[in-house]
């Protein structure tokens, strides 16, 4: 059984179809791409899988049970986390702070619990620490623990934004154009990592990303759409080759 | 996760030590006026600090505390009160059964005011923040005229406009900074905490936070509710302070005060809003002298009540232009930073 199963999704900004009957069956460990030019909708499928739109039409089955419509903090507990195309961290939060945060949804501990620093939270509390560090090892950034996150350069706090993921324990995740504003070696770099991340902590990967190298080789599968349509899927190298693709897509960003 | 951690559990508590010490001194040697000051000045810690938490901490635009202090002041003055002080105050209408048979301990009636306040805080809290935060401030304000309007209104409860006469003395420096001292401990704690952390994040980047899984509802309403809890205590001692009360005690001009507190203090700082809470009793004390009349030699200027308050919005407007941090920004006092500026080396 697919991991995450979407059927007709559908969402209409008044007039405007967004995304329009957009398909999509992710099984466990895949890494897939979606493509298209800006404006296409792609981060609108994102916001619906991850609950912060109900599509208008549609339904979206992850591990069989639907979650179209639920709300985001849910579908994060569900097993799905996000990160966003513009980064959004919490600037006044040190870099740990950022990623132990992510482990606060899965506490047991009620708040007086936490307030009295009960036994259990202050377990609980040393869980959030330690793994919080191991996240920020796994992603290269445990050297700046202690920093506040606005002041780390772009490619780290995208990174940092994978590990605040990581810690809500997803079994997919979600990247909006992870490697934007990153230089060839860092987007190599997150290459290595998202891969590794897959490996070690089991992860399905659903991506949204403009640089095409970067997509072709980290991809097995991809889906385009264009104007909300999905105007093509299949393998990179069926896509790299595929004329609707070039006219719509490929050309532009090679002609850029 | 802080090497310097028990160092600093030992500082905090001789520092506590240190200030019960102080209090000591100012209750047996201090004059009345002195020891009023220093009572306002623990209940506006209180207050401040409370409020704090949803405005600063979580920035949710509340403008309620007002209300919570009034329910808080009228639950804890009706439950102690005797029946025959109540017979003797009500003379408009007689108190309603049961509340004109109970006499109940100063304490319960401190927790009974903030269990009120609070859940008057979660029947709120629930539409509110169902939809949109935004509407916080708008139905808040709202619901502080309300609760005027009912204590204006409600005659055999409240007494209306006569208000609760001769209540007893009970609060005194001991119950004012011992709940000033828990006050600050627990939401202290409570915002160093994962739920204070989670607090902050609903602040900073609402989706953000959902997107960390974080039920951002939930956490607007422990804050809020919280909050309210330790505004009705606050409430509660404030009427056993000055053993009178009427619904023109709590009008905006109360939740007023307290903003300034909190925005001068810097908004989400717990020190910010001590300082700051100290500062604004102590000079609202001091500047009592602008609302006299004053006589310059060469000319006369009578008393103008009110003085005060343009002060202090001045000193508001003042701060917004120049220095929108506050004094604390979101900085919070810690024993590391003392120690280093005085040369106490610790382990980092
Ligand atoms: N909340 C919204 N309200 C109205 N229109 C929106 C909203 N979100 C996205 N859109 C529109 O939907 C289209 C697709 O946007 P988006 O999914 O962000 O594109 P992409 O991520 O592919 O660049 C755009 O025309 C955008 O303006
Ligand atoms: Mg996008």
């Amino acid at each position: 059984m697919a991991l995450l199963t979407v059927e007709h999704l559908t969402m209409k900004f008044g007039g405007l179809v967004a995304v329009n009957d957009f398909d999509l069956a992710l099984e466990k460990n895949e890494i897939v791409g979606l493509i298209g030019p800006n404006g296409a909708g792609k981060t609108t499928v994102f916001n619906m899988i991850a609950g912060y739109y109900t599509p208008t039409e549609g339904a979206i089955r992850f591990q069989g049970s639907s979650i179209a419509g639920q709300k985001a903090n849910r579908i994060t507990k569900a097993g799905i986390a996000r990160t966003f195309q513009n980064i959004r961290l919490f600037s006044e939060l040190s870099v740990i702070e950022n990623v132990m945060i992510g482990y606060h949804c899965r506490i047991r501990s009620t708040f007086l619990g936490a307030t009295l620093r009960f036994p259990l939270y202050r377990r609980e509390e040393k869980m959030m620490v330690e793994g919080a560090m191991n996240l920020l090892r796994e992603v290269g950034l445990e050297d700046v623990a202690r920093e506040m996150s606005t002041s780390l350069p772009y490619g780290k706090q995208r990174r940092l934004e994978i590990a605040r993921a990581l810690a809500t324990g997803p079994q997919l995740l979600l990247l909006d154009e992870p490697a934007a504003g990153m230089n060839a070696n860092e987007t190599q770099d997150l290459l290595q990592l998202i891969l590794k991340l897959r490996k070690d902590y089991n992860l399905t990967v659903f991506l949204i990303e403009h640089d095409m190298k970067f997509v072709m080789e980290i991809c097995e599968r991809l889906k385009v759409l264009d104007y909300g349509t999905t105007i093509a899927e299949g393998t990179p190298h069926e896509i790299q080759n595929n004329p609707r693709v070039i006219e719509a897509y490929l050309g532009e960003v090679q002609r850029a | 996760m802080d090497p310097n951690h028990l160092r600093n559990q030992i500082l905090s508590i001789a520092g506590t030590v240190v200030l019960l010490a102080l209090l000591y001194v100012a209750n047996t040697q201090g004059s009345d006026y002195t020891i009023r000051i220093l009572n306002n000045i623990a209940i506006f810690i209180i207050l401040a600090v409370s409020y704090n938490l949803i405005n600063g901490v979580t920035g949710q635009f509340s403008l309620a505390p007002n209300a919570f202090v009034a329910i808080g002041s009228y639950t804890s003055a009706l439950l102690t009160l005797t029946p025959m002080e109540k017979e003797i105050s009500f003379i408009i209408e007689p108190c309603i059964w049961p509340l004109s048979v109970i006499t109940l301990p100063f304490i319960v009636s401190l927790v009974a005011a903030g269990v009120v306040a609070a859940l008057l805080a979660l029947l709120m809290g629930f539409p509110v923040f169902r939809t949109r935060g935004d509407y916080l401030a708008i139905v808040t304000l709202g619901f502080g005229e309300v609760v005027r309007v009912i204590a204006n209104n409600t005659q055999s409860i409240t007494n209306g406009p006569l208000g609760l006469k001769g209540i007893a003395d009970f609060t005194n420096i001991w119950w004012a900074w011992g709940f000033a001292i828990i006050t600050v401990f627990l939401i202290g704690r409570m915002i160093r905490s994962s739920y204070g952390m989670a607090m902050k994040a609903v602040k900073f980047d609402q989706a953000a936070a959902e997107a960390v899984g974080i039920n951002t509802y939930w956490h607007k309403m422990l804050a809020f509710t919280t909050s309210a809890f330790f505004q009705g205590v606050g409430g509660g001692l404030l009427a056993h302070l000055i053993t009178t009360i009427s619904p023109v005690l709590f009008t905006f001009f109360l939740t007023f005060n307290l903003l300034i507190i909190i925005v001068a203090g810097g908004l989400g700082s717990t020190t910010g809003a001590i300082i700051a809470a100290i500062l604004f009793t102590w000079g609202g004390e001091a500047l009592r002298f602008v609302e006299e009349p004053m006589d310059l030699g060469f000319i006369d200027i009578p008393g103008i009540p009110g003085m005060r308050m343009v002060i202090f919005s001045v000193i508001l407007v003042l701060i917004m232009i120049f220095a929108r941090q506050g004094l604390m920004g979101t900085r919070e006092f810690n024993w590391n930073w003392v120690c280093r500026k005085l040369g106490i080396g610790g382990r980092s």
